[in-house]
């Protein structure tokens, strides 16, 4: 059946797609061109908003719910005009010639039936082959790809299967058919490093191994340097720049390419010498548990932070790392161990702490969304520790609040009487650190408060937290699963797995070799911007250096 | 400084004004219908000595008595003028539901947020005794409890506003629950704020929405409850206009192709309909129209 | 398995905790009357003297706690004591009540249920289009209707001006079955009309929630026809919330009963509990409050069985 008449598996041609929110039509892509040949893998990157997903789901004729092609759009997929062809035409292609792999895996298979049955569907609704047939293909393919326990694994069920093999057991399923195309829509978004370093390895094994074609598509940069041959950057709906991955890296042309490009330069500059004076907080060997579970999830936790200094606190997913924030917050009492803030210890709840003690220890969240009153104005916000902790009102109260918005950037004039509604992300999360300001604080717990962000915003995020520690003597816990956040702000860095510091230092000396054997998975797990550096890596591990895999 | 303020609430309070009038505007039919049918309900009780030809409970001619220039809607099993009623049972039976629902979410709703906000055991009491009370259907332990205290007015509103809190206790629970698990609660508490803060300056602004949905559905609930309960006979007792019990008093007529009785019943359809279509239009709003994308 | 086995034997102890909370309301509630049954049977002839003695003779003056074992004692044995009414048996009556009662709750839900499941789907699966705003509009009016207002204006259609359907639903003992069913049909009408129109909804807004979900989606994208991605992905998963509307409906429905029994002078519970209130028969009262509470229980009892047993995370636990 396959055609080899058309020199392009797929050409979009000025594609433009529109969604309805708010009683209007919005513009969500304004006419994209893009090419792909037979077994060429086309990199698709992007912030949020920049309408990667929309365009790479449009590649199947596929709108999702509320959107549409405009007039004059034109997806052409092996000489078939997409937009213009009958849903039964479309219903053919998708899942045996074109097949996509979505983010989250656990949300996209049906909880109510088995892997493998999952896997075998589309090969018998689509005529391909018997369900045996499917069968025995599926646990050749799990092998392949070194799934544990291949010829088992899946008859399970979704919820049966951990994160990470379920989306490997997802790109297995995209190619029951051997699709000519296949669609990945940010597949490792949402697995840790070590994690995802497995799933990529999957995804790069199978299409060499049957030379499909594949747009991936990805927020991260140096994910898709690994992946693709070709790189489209997109921004708000708008191609900004196209070209090979090695000349996209080394040569960008454009300025917001390049900005993207320059996102991990920033570093801080240490200030040496600046453990000489007492500790501001003092963590000794805390254990901790939460009233349901029945095993601590901290294992004598034991660390200090300085004046002026940025600890980092890394870790993958159940690490404890939050959990470490509870405790010292004090909305988790903890086992045994105590919490000392500035020479005095604290009592281990919260609701015991003198309002001086609450004052001193401030907290920044991830999702600043959630994090300040939807129904406050931004003057109420901020103002309210002025007037709380400092008794501030009137003249003052309005003096401190313009000092507080020029320390974050924003014009008081402007953004005071605003509504969080009517901000952006990035700029929540200022107002969540002018709240913490606000309170005149010693110390700032920082809970992956930039994980949530587009990177430029987030770097603009933490270059002003670094300012601002130069500027008031700020202590800082940074609590992040990003090393490169790690290497962009801290001081020292503290290393956690399952509970436990595995290795604490300064950060050159733990990012530096010799590292503990977990930091070094972890280290190595990270994606350089270097397109052969995933083809190292797997070499180095196959041959046999390191540990696995961390959580499994 | 403060004639400033003044004038920034001024503009803010007309541009209120301005917004919602737009909203209306803007509003599907049905909505325009309910707001309408609404209003007419709220003048009529207001004004209903003014409106009604006779007195509430005046017997103004023979019992029964056809439609005619006199009587537009006949007389009832007495003798007083029907019409006269229906515009005084806007007043009664409107204004007996209305008040049952305001006592119901003071105590519901109080209690409700309390629980959430509190959590530990005087939730999980709450809670439990909410579980049994919820398990015996509204209506029959209504009729229940009258026949043990008697049917008088106050005491229907006492029982029925008693009965209605658990149920305004659990969505008030629960709303106020999805605001108390965010992180500025979290932020909030530990600044050190004391309770009357949380509540009222943290969680009351962020659960009024979806409150004043539900207030006006349990008021429909209410208000047919009621009316059942009347129509039954264990309601709103003579000499009280009440629809419920005017449906009930004249339903023989029924039998001899007379529309008498189904004039007090549409005039409860009419007003609840009317509540639903504002509220329906209001959920959709609120909700940010998630559900046309 | 043994976590599903302890789930369901969490929820069927706590039905039969609230059914026993429930009773414990429902006889405290009563104790709480000023005067007693003794006094209320005698009436106008009462003298100290036969009061203590009918009292003495109905149990009336052991301790609470002894004449509510008793009560519940005899109730489990199906003794639900003795109407002050017209002294007599209450199971005499209470038997033929409960069936009637049955009958037209369950002959309503019978032609309810699955038409408004159809429609429900319908509305879901046509979505914003003209059927379904109408649906919406239709369905909430009728659920703000009181259900006298419907029942008589079908007993004035059909019954009075078109002559097709008896007014009065007088059934007998000696009653047929087909007699039955037609003397029936007319409140079964007007039932299936006022507790259709929540079950459409609610069905509606389970099935768009259902298929928010990604991996519908997902089978989409895998090219399946649009019949098997509704019988093959989302019902499976829509067993839960589509039994739990039919629960709630049918426990709607043995509520709805009442009004409509009265109106139809329909010998079922419903008017038997509305005449005892009126008469103040709190025994009377007390076993038909109890019988209802209990059906309704038992009802919720069997939808939360139904959801456990149909969730797929909790029938393959890890």
């Amino acid at each position: 059946m396959k055609s080899n008449s058309a020199e392009h598996l797929l050409e979009m041609k000025n594609v433009k797609i529109e969604g309805f929110s708010d009683r209007r039509w919005h513009d969500i892509v304004n006419g994209i061109d893009l090419k792909l040949k037979r077994g060429e893998i086309l990199g698709i990157i992007g912030e949020s908003g920049a309408g990667k997903s929309t365009i790479g789901i449009a590649a199947m004729g596929y709108c999702k719910a509320g959107c549409r092609f405009k007039p004059g759009s034109s997806v052409v997929f092996d000489g078939l005009e997409l937009t213009s062809a009958s849903e039964e035409e479309k219903r053919r292609l998708r899942g045996a010639r074109i097949a996509y792999v979505a983010q989250s895996a656990a949300a996209a298979f049906n909880p109510a039936h088995k892997i493998i049955d999952q896997f075998s569907e589309s090969v018998v609704q689509h005529g391909v082959g018997s369900r045996e047939e499917a069968y025995a293909d599926a646990k050749d393919l799990y092998s392949k790809i070194k799934m544990p326990e291949p010829d088992t694994i899946g008859f399970r069920y979704p919820h049966q299967v951990s994160g990470g093999q379920l989306q490997r057991a997802m790109t297995a399923m995209a190619l029951s058919c051997r699709p000519d195309l296949i669609i990945f829509d940010e597949p490792t978004t949402a697995l840790d490093v070590t994690t995802q370093i497995e799933v990529l390895a999957t995804i790069r094994d199978i299409v060499e191994l049957f030379n499909t074609a594949a747009i991936y598509i990805s927020h991260d940069l140096a994910v898709v340097a690994q992946m693709a041959d070709n790189i489209i950057v997109l921004r708000y709906g708008d191609l900004v720049e196209e070209a090979e991955t090695r000349t996209m890296l080394d040569y960008p042309k454009e300025d917001y390419t390049k900005s993207l490009w320059a996102v991990r330069t920033f570093e801080k500059t240490t200030v040496a010498g600046s453990r000489d004076s007492e500790p501001i907080v003092k963590v000794s060997h805390v254990t901790a548990q939460y009233p349901k579970t029945k095993e601590p999830v901290l294992f004598d936790v034991d660390f200090e932070v300085y004046p002026r200094e940025t600890v980092a606190i890394v870790g993958e997913s159940g690490s404890g790392k939050s959990t470490a924030a509870r405790v010292i917050t004090g909305l988790l009492p903890p086992l045994e161990g105590s919490i000392m803030l500035d020479g005095e210890i604290l009592p281990s709840d919260y609701h015991n702490r003198t309002k001086e003690q609450l004052k001193s220890a401030q907290m920044i969240y991830q999702m600043a969304d959630t994090a300040i009153n939807p129904r406050h104005k931004i003057r109420k916000i901020v103002g309210r520790p002025l007037s709380f902790y400092l008794g501030m009102e009137g003249d003052e109260k309005q003096r401190r609040l313009n000092e507080l918005m020029d320390m974050i950037e924003m014009d008081p004039k402007l953004y005071l009487d605003r509504y969080p509604a009517e901000l952006s992300g990035g700029q929540k999360q200022r107002i969540c650190i002018a709240r913490a300001l606000a309170a005149d604080p010693k110390f700032i717990i920082c809970d992956e408060i930039t994980s949530a962000l587009d990177q430029l915003v987030a770097e603009g995020i933490l270059r002003l937290l670094d300012r601002l520690q130069q500027e008031l003597n700020l202590a800082y816990m940074f609590i992040t699963h990003d090393l490169a956040t790690v290497r962009a702000i801290a001081d020292r860095v503290i290393v956690m797995l399952q509970g436990r510091i595995v290795e604490q230092g300064e950060k050159n000396m733990v990012l530096q070799p010799p590292h503990h054997e977990y930091t070094e998975l972890l280290l190595s797990s990270v994606p350089e911007m270097n397109p052969d550096w995933m083809d190292r890596i797997m070499a180095e591990r196959t041959s046999g250096k390191g540990m696995q895999s961390a959580g499994n | 400084m403060n004639v400033q303020v003044q004038q920034v609430q001024k503009t803010s309070f007309r541009t209120h004004l301005t917004r919602a009038l737009l909203e209306v505007y803007d509003a599907p039919l049905s909505a325009k219908f309910g707001l309408l049918v609404i209003a007419i309900y709220v003048f009529v009780a207001l004004f209903a000595p003014w409106v009604a030809p006779f007195g509430e409970s005046e017997i103004v001619g023979r019992k029964f008595q056809p439609w005619d220039d006199q009587f537009l809607l006949g007389t009832d099993h007495l003798g007083r003028d029907m019409l006269t009623r229906i515009l005084y049972g806007a007043r009664n039976t409107v204004g007996i539901a209305l008040l049952t629902t305001f006592l119901a979410f003071i105590l519901g709703g109080v209690l409700g947020i309390l629980a959430a906000v509190l959590g530990g055991w005087l939730d999980q009491l709450l809670s439990r005794i909410v579980d049994v009370f919820m398990a015996i259907p509204a209506l029959i332990f209504a009729m229940m409890l009258l026949s043990i205290f008697g049917t008088s007015v106050i005491n229907l509103i006492i029982i029925m506003s008693v009965i209605d809190a658990t149920r305004i206790f659990r969505i008030a629970r629960a709303v106020s629950l999805n605001v108390v698990v965010m992180d500025y609660i979290e932020a909030a508490k530990l600044r050190g704020e004391k309770l009357t803060w949380l509540t009222i300056s943290e969680i009351l602004p962020n659960i009024s929405a979806p409150l004043a949905a539900e207030f006006g559905l349990r008021f429909c609930f209410v208000f047919l409850t009621i009316s059942a309960l009347s129509f039954l006979g264990i309601g709103i007792q003579p000499p009280i206009a009440d629809w419920g019990s005017m449906v009930r008093q004249t339903a023989v007529l029924i039998t001899f192709d007379d529309y008498t009785p189904l004039i007090p019943a549409a005039a409860i359809a009419l007003l609840t309909v009317a509540v639903n279509f504002v509220i329906d239009w209001f959920l959709h709003k609120t909700s940010g129209l998630k559900d046309e994308v | 398995m043994t976590h599903i086995l302890k789930m369901l034997a969490q929820r069927i102890l706590l039905g039969l905790l609230t059914l026993f909370a429930i009773s414990l309301i429902i006889f405290l509630a009563v104790s709480m009357l000023p005067g007693d049954a003794a006094e209320a049977i005698l009436g106008q002839a009462a003298t100290p003297e036969t009061v203590a003695a009918l009292r003495k003779q109905l149990g009336l003056d052991l301790p609470p706690h002894i004449r509510y074992l008793d009560w519940l004692g005899g109730i489990l044995q199906g003794d639900f004591g003795t109407s002050i009414g017209n002294g007599r048996e209450i199971n005499e009556v209470l038997g033929t009540r409960v069936y009637n009662t049955i009958f037209l709750a369950l002959f309503a839900a019978s032609i309810a249920v699955p038409l408004a499941l159809f429609c429900g789907i319908l509305a879901a699966l046509y979505r914003n289009s003209l059927y379904d705003r109408t649906v919406n509009v239709v369905t909430l009016s009728s659920i703000s209707t009181p259900e006298f207002f419907v029942a008589y204006i079908l007993l004035l259609l059909i019954s009075v001006k078109a002559g097709w359907l008896p007014s009065l639903s007088n059934v007998r003992l000696d009653t047929t079955f087909a007699e039955h069913l037609e003397k029936t049909l007319l409140p079964a009408l007007v039932l299936t009309l006022v507790s259709m129109a929540h079950m459409m909804r609610m069905t509606r807004a389970a099935i768009i929630n259902l298929l928010a979900n990604a991996y519908i989606e997902m089978a989409a994208l895998k090219g399946m026809k649009r019949f098997r991605i509704i019988v093959h992905h989302a019902l499976p998963n829509a067993w839960a919330p589509i039994v739990n509307v039919v629960v709630i409906n049918l426990a709607y429905l043995i509520v709805g009963v009442i009004v409509v029994e009265v109106v139809f002078v329909y010998p079922g519970l419903g008017q038997y509990l509305v005449d005892a209130v009126q008469r103040r028969d709190m025994p009377v009262v007390q076993a038909c409050c109890l019988i209802f509470a209990a059906t309704y229980v038992l009802l919720n009892l069997i939808a939360d069985i139904l959801s456990i047993l149909t969730n797929p995370r909790l029938l393959h636990p890890k």
